[in-house]
């Protein structure tokens, strides 16, 4: 069973946090709603994923994002999904910055379709990368003039796109309805055209996009 | 030196223009003030503001001593009322011809300096006359010594810099004001046609869900996910607004990780350099990050840029903000809203916008808020140890010759009291009696004025240039 650590600070939302993931067969270990708790607890309880709201008391600031890091930096690895209500390439980088996977970064409303958050949250327990469309959208948008972004077939961008986000290959072809010997052809012919090498770990792949998107 | 007497041959030839315009200034007066001709008042107080200016000008030139003119700022021009209707105090008028004269005519009356203007004109070639030994034995020092006069009768004042402030005040403030109604009303539109409308439908759709829970629950479930949806998209608008209003990320990060999320966003290629000892206040972080943020936007929309650079530095309790881009060039600040939105936003904390953009590019903005860091200010207006000690002890001591030894001495002279106590100037012989009294009394006059000019200086340097705003050109 998933043991997971919960830092909200909004009662009714973490509280709905806490019965989701009860009710998807994971065991809460804690509910916190500061940032020095949210530190405390990470380091003690070492969770199996935690999911962090960005802005927590005292400061409102990015104080969950913070102790996430602080943690990551104590225990490298340590699984971390950051919700908040709105998302940044900044903090998207930050969290990347480390390379060492095991982090997810997703807008709170992400919540509303169950499956796919519950999903989200064993991905990022395992391991895995899961980033938001919206934060991959903007990391495109801002790369759209660059070459050889500029170079991609548009169903090219749709899989970059899916697999930025953390999909799998069976994930994307399921997405895309394509077969998943399609989507291993396109993702071949893309790291090609950026110049990257392969990888057949799904993790890797997902580092190796970001990291490429991010260096722009 | 012979360029000296040129210009004191310039200054004595105005006489002539003077004399006339005496004349004239002595028959409109009397045409207003008597038969109420009040028509020419106006026009004779223009010329003679000319003159004065002229004057003003020249001096300063010569002598490298601007003299800043001390006239109240021109009165705005009426404002069409709702009615279409102008008014003026308790009077509607359909053209805003009456309201601009009254105004124009009390802005006139009213502004101290028209009258030394006219002080001025009547005394100043009486000054120039005799003035002219010593224009002729030592022509710079006559110059410097006119120059002393024309200050003095033409300069700015304390009264008049301070109604200069007041009036650019007030017209930031009113700007500030307008923008920030508009922003609201924005927002209100906003919230009020997105959130709240997709709120209703949000509402109206479990409504419908209630009903059909029981009897079809498929139709149920569908309706359901419409409104999961709903509330999605509601979210995203809403995320718009608040973005609008104050972006999330310069709240929790502050202005430079902010001004660095902007960079990421952007589809330039970004380089941001922020420099900052101290965090500004939030209302002036949040106008300089949508300035970059509308700057940058120009950039990659119309300037066809593909790099650009911000730069944010502190200088003293002075904000500087640099974007660059090597786009087409061609901004004006006069044809693009953006640009005039910026300055408007700027101008609520004196701050000013400068746009270098040259056909072909690259264009370079370059924003300064005077006074949006703490901490400088406060030690530059502080004076100088030493000129403070001066102070306390000349305002310590001056009572002393002033008044025990100069002005109660005195009197116990005249009325011829007969202790002389510890009158210094009693002790003496009796011819040495009152030089001794008169000398302690202006010693300690001296000792005061002394007190006095030097806070006076030392004030002027250091307050009168932020109190001049047309210095700063806008």
């Amino acid at each position: 069973m998933l043991r997971v650590l919960v830092a909200e600070d909004l009662y009714l939302l973490r509280e709905g946090l806490v019965h989701l993931l009860q009710a998807h067969g994971c065991m809460v270990v804690g509910a916190v709603e500061t940032g020095p708790e949210l530190l405390k607890g990470l380091l003690e309880l070492r969770p199996d994923v935690s999911i962090v709201d960005v802005r927590l008391p005292p400061t409102f600031t990015d104080e969950g994002l913070q102790a996430a890091l602080e943690a990551r930096r104590q225990v490298p690895g340590l699984p971390v999904l950051v919700l908040s209500q709105h998302v940044e390439q900044l903090y998207a980088r930050e969290l990347l910055a480390d390379g060492s996977g095991a982090i997810g970064y997703l807008l709170k409303d992400r919540v509303f379709n169950a499956a796919q958050f519950i999903d989200a949250v064993r991905r990022v327990a395992a391991g895995g990368t899961v980033m938001d469309p919206e934060v991959i959208a903007k990391l495109l948008a801002s790369n759209a003039r660059h070459e050889p972004l500029a170079g991609l077939t548009p169903r090219e961008r749709e899989v970059l796109e899916a697999m930025a986000e953390g999909r799998s290959n069976a994930a994307i072809s399921q997405r895309l309805y394509l077969s998943e010997s399609a989507v291993a052809k396109h993702t071949a012919s893309i790291f090609t055209k950026l110049g990257l090498a392969p990888s057949e770990d799904d993790n890797r792949r997902v580092l190796a996009v970001l990291a490429y998107l991010n260096s722009r | 030196m012979l360029r000296r007497y040129g210009q004191l041959a310039v200054l004595l030839a105005l006489v002539g223009v003077q004399a006339p315009m005496m004349v004239g200034t002595a028959i409109t007066l009397l045409l207003t003030f008597t038969l109420g001709m009040v028509f020419l008042f106006s026009p004779q107080v223009m010329a003679v503001r000319r003159l004065a200016q002229r004057h003003r000008r020249l001096v300063g030139d010569w002598t490298g001593t601007p003299i800043e003119p001390p006239y109240r700022p021109a009165p705005p021009p009426p404002v069409r009322q709702a009615d279409g209707m102008y008014r003026s105090d308790r009077t509607l008028y359909t053209t805003p011809r009456v309201p601009a004269w009254n105004n124009r005519w009390r802005w006139l009356i009213s502004d101290p300096a028209t009258w030394r203007d006219t002080l001025w004109l009547l005394l100043d070639p009486a000054v120039k006359v005799a003035l002219v030994p010593l224009f002729v034995l030592l022509p710079g020092r006559g110059l410097r010594v006119y120059a002393h006069w024309v200050d003095l009768v033409l300069g700015a004042t304390a009264a008049s810099r301070l109604a200069g402030q007041v009036s650019h005040l007030q017209r930031t403030r009113d700007l500030a004001a307008d923008s920030q109604a508009a922003e609201m009303r924005r927002i209100e539109r906003d919230l009020h046609d997105g959130t709240q409308a997709r709120l209703v439908a949000i509402g109206m759709t479990l409504g419908a869900v209630e009903q059909l829970v029981d009897t079809d629950p498929n139709a149920a479930k569908a309706l359901l996910a419409r409104a999961r949806d709903a509330s999605s998209e509601t979210l995203v608008e809403l995320r718009r607004v608040i973005r609008g209003i104050h972006p999330p990320v310069l709240a929790e990060r502050g202005l430079a990780d902010a001004v660095r999320a902007l960079a990421m966003d952007s589809p330039l290629h970004v380089t941001v350099d922020v420099d900052l000892p101290h965090r500004p206040e939030a209302p002036v972080e949040a106008a300089v990050y949508f300035a970059v943020s509308e700057l940058l936007s120009n950039a990659a929309r119309h300037g066809d840029a593909r790099t650009a650079t911000v730069d944010i530095s502190a200088n003293g309790a002075v904000l500087r903000v640099t974007v660059t881009d090597d786009g087409l060039g061609g901004a004006d600040p006069a044809a693009g809203s953006g640009l005039a939105g910026i300055e408007r936003r700027l101008a609520a904390f004196d701050g000013v916008l400068a746009v270098h953009s040259p056909p072909g590019g690259p264009t370079t903005a370059t924003m300064e808020l005077p006074h949006a860091l703490p901490g400088a200010a406060v030690e530059a207006s502080r004076m100088p140890r030493r000129k403070v000690a001066l102070v306390v002890l000349l305002w310590g001591t001056a009572w002393c010759p002033t008044f025990p030894q100069g002005i109660v001495a005195g009197i116990f002279k005249i009325f011829d009291l007969e202790k002389p106590g510890w009158f210094l100037g009693l002790h003496l012989p009796e011819p040495y009696q009152w030089p001794v009294i008169l000398g302690m009394i202006t010693l300690g006059v001296t000792m005061h004025v002394a007190a006095m000019r030097i806070v006076a200086a030392y004030n002027r340097e250091h307050w009168a240039p932020g109190a001049v705003p047309w210095a700063r050109g806008c």
